[in-house]
């Protein structure tokens, strides 16, 4: 019989090595699922994780996907260590793009100093609608889950009303769209050709700050502490009510930010079509990444192949686009699955017949979160 | 407001309010047990996907739903396993099974795609249906919104008078004690979540086979997880739950009438659509500030796994 | 086992990708048209009719085109890798079935000059890159006077999508043609926010019909209006496509789009390499839109009429849009004698009198 034995210290090993084990589980299944649907399985395989590389091109729509992916996930990784919540990160994304967006539109075209203000609209309007959640939930003991998810379906409507009424392009045909951003409201491109822009640069800096923030400094160690045992956390003096709104504060701002990058990028403007499911696939991206930056930067680009490898299956493969989705389930599946390895080893044997002695306390959050 | 308009309006609100009420009922069941499960959103589109193509393929309403509360039961065991055998983190798995269960359904449903069913008749009770104002809304309904009731009476029952109920609530209490009077806790917390897939399967079921009744991608827009806001304002208490469940309903079904009213009203339409998730947000500031009240009612081990070596 | 699986994974990869850059079209080749649709195909609707419409292509022209097609393709910045995906890959000639796709399709129509690109429902264009639509509005007034003679409570219902201006364009035609041969008709307007969204459609048809409305239409993309009006004895009109057979006694009739005869005349020219052409607007006179045809619960005389004025749309002879036309706040839009102009059509933005909602500011 095999079973579960807990292990007297948690497996640093297995930490790095569970999300591998997903990944090669999720591609396994993938081909079996290629097989099952009538596709020849390696040519499923090729067309779903090598494609997305073939060119330069491609790479660069690949680190494009994944940069807005790993901006969320980063931010949304802070709030999550803290044991903060947020699942509202699509919502904060809309109203960074949003707040952007009125910048560019009204605050004419000052080269440098229109893209500083605009991402500094984009922080803000993504932590601001993030603040809602954290004030209800510090105030008013409400779901910090909820609310924000429901912020999201809110974002939506009010991007739509947006766009519909007060930001629509005059010229615009009555379209639900902005005007296009003048130049000087987008951001440069890096690579000739390509569409990738200077967002990557945000990426990388936003990630490095968490991780400064999360491994370097003393309030970064408190929010850690306080995710993983919110009863050390009140004797070291830690306020829950603190932790709650840095978490979703940082969060709310990353992903406002990612929202920015998407207006002032690839669309060019602000349309109703902004919400494209980033929030959601960010939380994925956080765990796989294991809620450390240098994981959350390999899980984006994964996560983008899985996007593009599904748009390119539709096209070559005739396989419908929700197959992305199913292997970002199956990811993040596998992942908490083999999670378990981390905690736990696989024994042989009766139940209980291991020499080595249960353990203290195993890395559980003691309070699971509760709505 | 005319007589024939305030039927409309409780007939409509009852029939959008029972994906609500089956859904938020299951998930009570599962959260007595101590598992939060937030992949309602995804049961319910595996349930709703299931019932549409096994009741379109066996001609069969029954069949369907049964399919439906299948498919629900399924998806809610890969739930299970991960945070009751692997003890991973409730709320992630959760996560998982919403997402995963949407991008599912979307994917087996390609096939049935803007098929058609035949609309499920009313099941008109006599006399009882001729009962002015509230009649028609209360007993000229499809059968599963009176199969609703029951099951809400069943479940009432349930917890408040079987010994299974009691044993049930202990292990969401506290699944230490629980597993020391030798109960167990395991297997409970198995049915419960169960349970509240398959409740959440047949809510979909409802929406996919009785409502609209087609199949499409993303067609649950949102009502899993007002359900399971729903739980938290009925204060884990079944009663409530319908109360909830058709207060819901009827901030969905009223801004539709609004918009269609002799009134010409100036309040922009997606404001109006709006309406059901801020009334949510709203309920859950009021409902939770009372912490008292939380605290009494909500399942004291809500969300946490059970560890066998610390009982 | 491992590396087998990797080498032959490689090597696969690097024979397709050969053939996937291989731009190269021999002259016997068939030409690759692509199609980029917003939605999935279904049974009914908007990107039904288009892909309808490429079958069509495919009957009239058999083994000098094959196809592609990609559905769902979300209106955001996903769109420009999509049809970049297509220019890439051997395509001549590619419809993008979107508004959203415009500006996607202006940028990779300059990166591509050699390919053709054909952009439904926009207002840009370019060398080599044009757009085409069709006067769903014609249609529109034509079952407005089916409507107005049909209805007996004088309410009609309409469940729509987004306002705009082809949605508009569709109510008040409708509007129009009802209040041609009944001027005490009132039309409600729902606006469910969603192209495709069938629970709530079919409860903003109940609450349509429970108001009093006892014929709706819609302008959205699923059938569940014409369905909720076959369950509770109402009348619909469909749009899009033919749906009587989601209610075979409600559905009155539909205005059905045609693309089948200009994806292949669109696709002759490449074949043929003849220039580009201009862009289009076409309508009953094209052939672009046509009525789905009539329930016989509809009296003959009120055929006949529809019949009569169907023809001189058809003949250029009649304009739904003529004036005197006047808005809801009684003010006159169009003096008594004049047709709106296509660019007037293209930015309307305001109701006539008879429309019980009111605008988005």
């Amino acid at each position: 019989m095999l079973w579960l034995e807990q292990r007297p210290v948690p497996s640093d090993k297995m930490r790095w090595l569970s999300p591998l084990i997903a990944v090669v589980l999720t591609v396994l299944t993938g081909l079996l699922m290629f097989a099952l649907l009538g596709k020849d399985p390696w040519q499923g395989f090729e067309v779903f994780f090598i494609n997305p590389l073939k060119s330069t091109y491609a790479i660069s729509e690949l680190v494009l996907k994944a940069t807005a992916l790993a901006l969320c996930a980063a931010g949304l990784a802070v709030g999550f260590r803290a044991n903060v919540w947020n699942i509202g990160a699509e919502g904060q994304f809309i109203v960074g793009a949003i707040c952007a967006t009125v910048v560019a539109v009204h605050m004419g075209s000052h080269p440098g100093f229109t893209l500083v203000l605009m991402v500094v609209a984009g922080l803000a309007g993504g932590a601001a609608w993030a603040a809602i959640p954290a004030f209800l939930k510090t105030r008013f003991n409400a779901s910090e889950i909820l609310v924000s998810l429901m912020l999201v379906y809110v974002a939506d409507l009010l991007a739509s009303w947006l766009v519909f009424g007060p930001l629509k392009d005059p010229m615009g045909l009555n379209f639900p769209q902005t005007v296009m951003f003048e130049s000087e409201a987008l951001l440069p491109i890096l690579v000739q050709g390509t569409r990738l822009n200077l967002v990557l640069g945000f990426v990388l800096i936003v990630l490095m700050a968490t991780y400064i923030l999360m491994y370097r400094t003393h309030l970064g160690f408190k929010m850690r502490v306080a995710g993983e045992s919110p009863k050390a956390a009140r004797y070291a003096g830690v306020s829950a009510k603190a932790m709650v709104w840095l978490g979703l504060l940082i969060g709310g701002a990353c992903a406002g930010l990612a929202g920015m990058a998407e207006v002032a990028g690839p669309m060019g403007q602000l349309t109703d079509k902004i919400s494209n499911g980033y929030g959601f696939a960010a939380i994925i991206v956080a765990f796989v990444g294991r809620l450390h930056p240098l994981g959350i930067g390999l899980a984006a680009l994964l996560m983008a192949l899985f996007f593009i490898g599904g748009e390119q299956s539709q096209q070559y493969l005739g396989l419908p686009g929700s197959i992305s989705m199913v292997f970002q389930g199956m990811l993040l599946f596998y992942l908490l699955a083999s999670d378990v390895l981390i905690r736990f080893r696989i024994r042989w044997g009766r139940e209980g017949q291991s020499p080595a002695p249960p353990a203290a306390s195993a890395r559980v959050p003691e309070d699971g979160a509760t709505t | 407001m005319s007589i024939n308009l305030f039927e409309s309006i409780l007939f409509a609100t009852i029939v959008a309010g029972t994906p609500l009420l089956l859904v938020a009922l299951g998930e009570l069941v599962t959260e007595k047990s101590g598992m939060l499960n937030l992949g309602a959103e995804g049961l319910m589109s595996v349930g709703a996907v299931s019932a549409f193509a096994i009741a379109l393929t066996m001609d069969s309403t029954v069949a369907g739903l049964v399919a439906g509360m299948v498919a629900g039961i399924l998806l809610s065991l890969v739930y299970g396993f991960i945070t009751i055998h692997l003890m991973a983190n409730q709320v992630a798995t959760g996560l998982a099974v919403a997402i995963f269960g949407v991008g599912l359904s979307a994917f087996l449903g390609k096939p049935f795609e803007a098929k058609v069913l035949e609309a499920v008749p009313r099941t008109v009770v006599p006399y009882l249906s001729d009962l002015p104002l509230i009649g028609r809304a209360l007993f000229a309904q499809q059968w599963m919104v009176y199969v609703s009731w029951v099951l809400l009476a069943l479940i009432i029952w349930f917890l408040a008078r079987t010994r299974a109920g009691l044993a049930l609530k202990a292990v969401g209490e506290s699944p230490v004690s629980a597993h020391a009077i030798g109960l167990p806790v395991i297997r409970i917390r198995y049915f419960a979540v169960m349970f509240g897939g398959a409740m959440a399967g047949l809510g979909g079921g409802f929406i996919s086979v009785f409502h609209t009744p087609m199949w499409t991608e993303g067609m649950i827009a949102g009502k899993g997880w007002i359900a399971l806001a729903l739980v938290v304002f009925a204060t884990w208490r079944p009663s409530r739950v319908l109360l909830g469940a058709y207060l819901f309903g009827g901030v969905m079904i009223s801004q539709l009438f609004f918009q269609s009213s002799e009134v010409q009203i100036e309040i922009p339409s997606q404001f109006l659509s709006a309406l059901p998730y801020l009334a949510t947000i709203l309920v859950l500031v009021l409902i939770s500030s009372n912490v008292k009240m939380i605290r009494m009612n909500s399942p004291a081990s809500l969300g946490k796994p059970f560890l066998k070596e610390n009982a | 086992m491992k590396r087998r699986m990797i080498l032959k994974a490689g090597l696969a990869a690097a024979a397709t990708s050969m053939m996937l850059q291989a731009p190269m079209a021999l002259a016997d080749d068939p030409a690759k048209i692509g199609f980029v649709y917003v939605s999935p195909i279904g049974d009914a609707g908007w990107t039904y009719q288009h892909d309808l419409g490429r079958l069509e292509m495919i009957d009239n022209l058999g083994d000098k085109v094959t196809t592609t097609f990609v559905e769902s393709v979300p209106e955001g910045a996903d769109a420009e890798r999509v049809i970049r995906e297509m220019a890439a890959s051997g395509h001549d000639l590619i419809f993008a079935t979107s508004f959203g796709y415009m500006n996607y399709v202006e940028r990779v129509a300059k990166q591509f000059p050699n390919v053709r690109f054909m952009h439904a429902t926009g207002y840009k264009g370019g060398p080599n890159f044009l757009n085409y639509n069709a006067r769903f509005y014609e249609g529109r007034y034509l079952t407005g006077i089916i409507a107005g003679e049909m209805t007996k409570s004088d309410i009609l219902g309409y469940v729509a999508a987004f306002p705009i201006p082809e949605v508009l364009q569709g109510i008040n035609a409708f509007t129009l043609g009802a209040q041609s041969v009944n001027p005490d008709i009132q039309v409600r307007v729902i606006w469910v926010n969603s192209w495709y969204d069938p629970g709530k459609e079919r409860e903003a048809a109940q609450a349509l019909i429970a108001q009093g409305a006892d014929v709706i239409t819609h302008h959205t993309d699923s059938t569940a209006v014409v369905q909720a009006a076959q369950d509770q004895g109402a009348y619909a009109v469909a749009y899009h496509s033919d749906m009587s057979k989601y209610g075979k006694d409600a559905h009155l009739t539909a205005t059905t789009h045609h693309w089948g005869p200009y994806y292949t005349e669109i696709a002759e020219r490449m074949l043929e390499k003849e220039g580009m052409g201009e862009s289009i607007w076409g309508g009953f006179k094209e052939g672009f839109v046509e009525l789905a045809p009539i329930n016989p619960v509809v009296p003959q005389a009120v055929q006949d009429k529809v019949a009569e004025v169907t023809e001189q749309i058809r003949e250029g002879e009649f304009h739904p849009f003529t004036g005197p036309i006047v808005g809801q706040d009684g003010k006159e839009v169009l003096a008594a004698g004049q047709t709106m102009t296509d660019e007037q059509l293209g930015k309307m933005n305001f109701y006539v009198k008879g429309v019980n909602s009111k605008l988005p500011k």
